[in-house]
This record gives structure tokens, C-alpha cells and sequence, in this order.
């Protein structure tokens, strides 16, 4: 039963959940808080938090400790899979049907035409992290950092992970 | 020795993207495009559009994707436990051990220093994006569409699912134009 419950915990914020796990947060929230009380709000804050300290995505690390606390490793497993499964199916499913016509011109005008609306999307996304540094550190922190991996990752090719761990030591040491 | 490939892009993705799974975005572009190159831009393109369009989390739902592309259904289960196992035991052994994990300053300015960091593998990835769409579409359509986005995305505040549900319908009832097709015989 409470697998059960755990999985319909996770899979309502997981189908309904639009703009990645984090839209899900407050979803999530209303579920295993308000609809199955397993957790206070201050106790849901508290995960909540950690989960954002954590690098991978939020939302299965937020279905992974909540259904390990409900209902053990099996709890974790029904959690995770009842945030991820449905989602990933209709995407498998849909991303195939377009690439079995993927020669037609058709399909390739598709492709095209929402490239602008796609490059918004990651343009906004990049004002919310800058507004969000900005916010945790200042602009002159914000300016540096992103002065420095903007010369580390596009002038010098640097991969992501060496910047990123870089940037984990600077934070550590500079921003504590 | 695909599925250990499949593994570690996607263990790296899961360990490195801090901030959630849009953070992970341009990382999964960085180790399946540029790095173990299983698929071009456009089609990294395409399954960020289908994935935005889509509910639930993104970062599981381009793991997943990218898997199946390259090795089947073993290929989903091995992306997307390489995308979330590493974290989420983390987390459990975090909050049973010691709860003041997010309350240590050095954890906090660890969090704090890559959001930064994020938002420049953002930018670029955008302005990757926007340069392809000029190259296929010309300035004119795509600075077009690309402000019509933003109008409708953020001053109206309209769901990215309708606008992309709307554009590939119009692109798949209108008919091309001569100067498309020619741009695609480089592909």
C-alpha cells in the first residue's frame, strides 16, 4: 500500500510537472506534505535544501530520499521510477515517430522552426542563473566567475568539468 | 564498451550539474554532441524541443532518450541511473548522517560559485542555437520568430509547450520554399 502511494506521489508532480524537476518542486510539495503528510513544510524545506547542495537533477533526488524515508530502498526505487518512467516513455515514443519520417522535408522545416523559440528558451534560462548569482553574490563575484569560465570554456575549450570543479574550489574558498 | 560510454557521459552529467536538471543541459550537449558525437545539433535540438514540450523532469528525459538512440532499452535504464543514482545516494547519506550538510558556508559557496558557471554554458549553448537558426532560416525569419518567442514566452507568459506545438504545426502545414531546400543539400 504505501508503495502505491508512493508511486502516485511522484508520478501526479512527474506527468503534470512542465519546465524540468524544478517546476515540480512545489508539486511534489503538495503531495507528500499536504496530500500524504510525511513530511512538514520545515522538514520538506530541509530536503529541499540539501537536494539543491547536491549536484544531478532535483526532483529524483527529492523522490529518491523521500521514498527511502516512506518506504526503504524499495520506496527509493518506486519513487524514482514513478517520476522519471512516464514522462521518458511519451518522449521515446514521440521522438521516434519523428525520426522514422526524419528525411522528410516536412520534418526537417519542424526541426527549423522551433530552433529560435528553443535558443529563447536557453537565453532565458541564462538571465535566471545570472540574475541568481547576482543575487547570491553580488555583481562583481557574478562578473568574474562568469568573465573567467566565459574565457575558459569559449575561448580555450576547456571541458565543462575542469571549470566546474574550478569552480567548486573557488566557492569553497572564497564564497564560504 | 558503448554501454560504459553511455555510463560515464552521463554519470559526469549527473555529478556536475548543479542547480538542477536544466543545469545539466549543456553538459549532456557537451559529452553526447561534441565528445562521443551520437547525435548532430539538430537532433539535440529536437529532443530538447520534444523534452520541453513534454512534462516531468528534463534531465532524465534526455538521458533516457539519448540512451535508447544508442543502445536500446538497456541503453534508458543504463543513462538514467547513470544520471541519478550517484546523487540520490548521495542525498541519503547525507541526510541520514548529518543534516547540517546545507548549513556548512563552504557547501553553500561551493553552490553558489556554479551558478554563474551555468549561466555562461547556457549562453553559449544559446547562442550556438541561434546561429544555426540563422543559417537555415535566414536573419530576417529567425530574428522574427526569435522575438516572437520571447514576446509570447516571457511578456505573456505563455506555456513553451503551446508555442512549440503551434510552430510545428504551421511548419509542417505550409509548404517549403525554394531557398530551404538548398541550404539542406549539406547535410
Amino acid at each position: 500500500m504505501i508503495y502505491w502511494e508512493i508511486f502516485m506521489a511522484f508520478f501526479i508532480p512527474g506527468i503534470i510537472g512542465y519546465g524540468g524537476g524544478p517546476a515540480s518542486i512545489p508539486l511534489i510539495q503538495n503531495e507528500v506534505v499536504n496530500r500524504y503528510e510525511w513530511l512538514s513544510i520545515n522538514e520538506f524545506g530541509e530536503v529541499l535544501a540539501i537536494g539543491n547542495a547536491l549536484p544531478g537533477p532535483i526532483a529524483t533526488k527529492m523522490a529518491g530520499y523521500i521514498g527511502y524515508e516512506q518506504g526503504g530502498l524499495l520506496g527509493a526505487v518506486v519513487g524514482t521510477f514513478a517520476t522519471v518512467a512516464p514522462s521518458l516513455i511519451l518522449m521515446i515514443v514521440l521522438l521516434s515517430i519523428l525520426y522514422k519520417y526524419k528525411n522528410s522535408p516536412k520534418v526537417k522545416r519542424m526541426t527549423m522552426f522551433i530552433r529560435p523559440t528553443i535558443a529563447v528558451l536557453l537565453g532565458v534560462m541564462t538571465y535566471q542563473f545570472f540574475f541568481q548569482s547576482y543575487q547570491n553574490e553580488g555583481w562583481m563575484q557574478t562578473a568574474f566567475l562568469v568573465v573567467v569560465s566565459l574565457l575558459l570554456l569559449g575561448k580555450f575549450k576547456v571541458h565543462p568539468a575542469f571549470v566546474i570543479i574550478g569552480a567548486l574550489f573557488y566557492g569553497a574558498i572564497f564564497l564560504s | 564498451m558503448t554501454h560504459l560510454h553511455i555510463f560515464w557521459a552521463f554519470f559526469k552529467v549527473g555529478i556536475l550539474g548543479y542547480g538542477g536538471g536544466p543545469s545539466s543541459i549543456p553538459l549532456v550537449h557537451k559529452e553526447v554532441v561534441d565528445h562521443y558525437k551520437w547525435m548532430n545539433n539538430d537532433e539535440f535540438g529536437d529532443v530538447l524541443a520534444i523534452g520541453n514540450t513534454l512534462p516531468g523532469p528534463i534531465a532524465t528525459k534526455m538521458a533516457g532518450y539519448i540512451g535508447y538512440q544508442v543502445a536500446g532499452w538497456l541503453g534508458v535504464i543504463n543513462a538514467v541511473l547513470a544520471t541519478i543514482v550517484p546523487s540520490i545516494i548521495a542525498m541519503i547519506v547525507l541526510l541520514v548522517s548529518l543534516s547540517t550538510f546545507s548549513e556548512l558556508n563552504w557547501v553553500n559557496g561551493m553552490t553558489s560559485a556554479i551558478v554563474p558557471v551555468v549561466g555562461v554554458m547556457l549562453g553559449i549553448l544559446t547562442w550556438e542555437f541561434f546561429i544555426k537558426a540563422k543559417k537555415d532560416l535566414g536573419w530576417k525569419f529567425s530574428i522574427g520568430l526569435t522575438i516572437g518567442s520571447l514576446f509570447f514566452l516571457e511578456l505573456l507568459g505563455f506555456h513553451p509547450a503551446i508555442i512549440i506545438i503551434i510552430l510545428l504545426i504551421v511548419a509542417f502545414l505550409t509548404t517549403p520554399k525554394q531557398s530551404t531546400t538548398t541550404e539542406e543539400v549539406k547535410q
